[in-house]
């Protein structure tokens, strides 16, 4: 499979009052086309941040991408001038954001919204617009849609509004969907049409996807790869299965046993990643993790620890084996 | 599990809310039903998880027991006392035994009161203890949920979202309450700091046999701490039994749809795993469809009688309700 995406180095930072955030810290990804890559950290770890990032919607003052490339078909979306990126945004690339009661304008009707995309990127003219738009609505299994395209957003369920999301996130075939939380805003039946959906979609039109979630359970569904996120960072990065089935870095293990499992036996306690996520301006030095990290050794308070090879297609971060094995 | 006394007795609690139109004369033209008839009880020491998905009307039953809002009709039986004939200070009185924890612990507490003075207010306003003795009790709540005593003197905005939620635990437990309503006590809380929360209530439980009403919306942490699981759609509870029975032997469709949906996360699992997906939305709770809630999205429902009447909330042996016409 070929790569679409390389991202090397990437590191942004915001410049506040109370001192440098260093919200992605020097990362390196790949993805494959047709590739689903799930990025799973909690809120403040950079998984929104890093996309942001490439996308190049970072706002600035205070955030700026300070170093790193990320190349999208042969060429480097950090360094494209404004016009280019915006012929490439919502058009190769295309995002969809967590909370789809205030990511559409109340203003606008769905068509209008919809179309907008089809009109600037692909030039059509309003009645092409109007019959693609009636067809991607189709494709996002929204009922009757030709006669709701005249409808705002309030008329629409949130469900349906994130259809609508997905509808003009598709609207121009990309080859790269950004999908940030997509269903954390959503109930538990709606969050699971809208994985079957994208599921569907990705078969039918077979592009790549990144999907940021806190969930582990969505992504275990969902991707064929993932990278695990702490203090800006990526610590683990590996298939889904090898995720799951053999996790090597302490917080992913952390994440997995802290949760409780529908279909597992019912433990009598829960076992939590104790103490809190590091302050992004006042890093600790070492790993980030080393101070909640039940096996921390002198050396993890002291040098960071960089991605290696532990297993095929499979990077860790650490300098301990959980597995018990030497390193 | 033992037969033990029942705290909290519930009987057909109905929750209206009116819709009024116009802007002198308001004019009464319609309800939002959104607890619409509600029967059930929890044992002392128990906690009794409610889940359902948002607007199902959780959050407003947890609130009409605690009376916070007046119920439209049905009986809310305390320790035998009736809830929703009390007024004034006897009502008063009653919530010294009776204690809720927010969702929210960013919006739950006053950002201008100290620590000492958020966990304490119940204390001074309950004439549990004032002073040097006041402030002493105070410090150890703290301690117990999990907290330096010596924090009292901090604002909320010092404390990370998981500290604040020790915060309001150590708030409605200052009273020394029997029982505690949690309404979502862990979803605004992220996933590493979520079990924390949950140990947390788990102890506090034991240690000072607490009956709790658990509200939530994540049914595997639901399962996790209660004893028993009540399933709520559109004002309605669709089926209420024990942990166990719900979760491996559950028989309304929707509780069955509901835990089809949550996701595991194990990719063989997964990749196995039969879904069964509901199409379309919830319908609004000002005009809820005629008979079951819930045949507008049932994948099972028996045309002629599902869109017409109404199922009866039946036990079907061993304390498991349901309520469904295809269950018998």
């Amino acid at each position: 499979m070929a790569t679409l995406l390389q991202v090397k180095g990437l590191k942004t930072q915001f410049f506040t009052q109370d001192g440098v955030v260093n919200a992605v810290n020097a990362i390196d990804f790949d993805l494959n086309e047709g590739e689903t890559l799930g990025i799973v950290g909690e809120s403040g770890c950079g998984k929104s941040v890093s996309v942001l990032s490439l996308m190049r919607l970072i706002p600035s003052p205070p955030g700026r991408v300070v170093g790193g490339e990320a190349w999208f078909q042969g060429r480097d979306l950090i360094k494209m001038d404004m016009e280019e990126i915006r012929s490439v945004r919502g058009n190769k690339i295309a995002m969809i954001f967590q909370d789809p009661m205030t990511s559409l304008n109340p203003v606008l009707t769905i068509y209008q919204q919809v179309s907008e995309a089809l009109e600037l990127h692909l030039g059509m003219d309003k009645r092409q617009s109007r019959k693609r738009t009636i067809e991607l609505l189709d494709l996002v299994r929204i009922p009757a849609a030709a006669n709701r395209i005249d409808d705002y957003p309030h008329q629409f369920s949130g469900g349906m509004r994130q259809r609508v999301m997905i509808a003009m996130g598709l609207s121009c075939n990309p080859q790269l969907l950004i999908a940030d939380e997509p269903t954390t805003a959503l109930d538990v039946t709606i969050q699971a049409q809208i994985t079957d959906l994208v599921r569907q979609l990705k078969q039918e039109i077979g592009m790549a996807v990144i999907w940021i979630t806190h969930d582990l359970g969505i992504i275990a569904g969902l991707a064929d790869r993932v990278n695990v996120m702490y203090a800006g960072s990526i610590v683990e990065s590996a298939d889904v299965k090898d995720l799951y089935a053999d996790p090597r870095h302490p917080y992913t293990l952390g994440l997995l046993h802290s949760i409780p499992r529908l279909d597992a036996e019912r433990k009598t306690r829960l076992t939590p990643i104790e103490g809190l996520p590091p302050d992004l301006i006042d890093m600790p030095p070492g790993c980030s993790f080393a101070p909640r990290c039940r096996f921390a050794m002198e050396k993890c308070l002291t040098e960071t620890p960089a991605l290696e090879t532990v297993a095929r297609r499979h990077t860790v971060a650490c300098w301990v084996d959980v597995t018990g094995g030497k390193r | 599990m033992a037969e033990t006394e029942i705290l909290l007795q519930v009987q057909d609690l109905k929750m209206w809310f009116p819709i009024t139109q116009g802007i002198v004369v308001q004019h009464h033209t319609g309800d939002i039903k959104a607890v619409d008839g509600l029967s059930f009880f929890i044992r002392q020491g128990e906690t009794l998880g409610l889940v359902g998905e948002s607007g199902c009307g959780k959050s407003t039953t947890g609130r009409a027991i605690l009376q916070l809002y007046r119920p439209t009709g049905g009986d809310v039986y305390f320790q035998g006392q009736n809830l929703t004939k009390l007024k004034g200070e006897p009502l008063r009185l009653m919530r010294r035994q009776m204690q809720m924890i927010f969702q929210d612990p960013y919006a739950s507490l006053n950002p201008r009161m100290t620590v000492g003075d958020i966990v304490g207010e119940p204390l001074e306003v309950h004439n549990v203890a004032r002073g040097r003795e006041l402030r002493e009790r105070v410090m150890d709540l703290l301690e117990d949920v999990g907290l330096n005593r010596y924090f009292v003197n901090r604002y909320p905005h010092e404390f990370s979202g998981g500290q604040r939620q020790r915060i309001g635990v150590a708030r409605a437990l200052a009273v020394g309450p029997k029982f505690i309503v949690c309404d979502e006590p862990i979803s605004a809380l992220d996933v590493s700091i979520q079990a924390q929360i949950i140990n947390l209530l788990e102890e506090m439980q034991q240690k000072y046999h607490l009956t709790y009403l658990f509200i939530a919306h994540d049914l595997s942490v639901v399962r996790h701490i209660s004893d028993r699981v009540a399933v709520m759609y559109l004002g309605k509870i669709v089926e209420l039994a024990t942990r166990d029975q719900l979760y491996f032997d559950g028989r309304h469709p929707y509780t069955k749809a509901l835990l089809s949906a949550v996701p595991i996360p194990d990719p063989a699992v997964e990749e196995k795993r039969q879904r069964i997906i509901l199409t379309g939305d919830v319908p609004s709770p000002a005009n809820p469809p005629k008979g079951c809630h819930f045949h507008t999205r049932c994948p099972v429902k028996i045309t002629g009688t599902c869109d017409v009447t109404d199922p009866e909330f039946k036990d079907i042996g061993n304390l498991h309700w349901v309520a469904c016409h295809r269950v018998s």
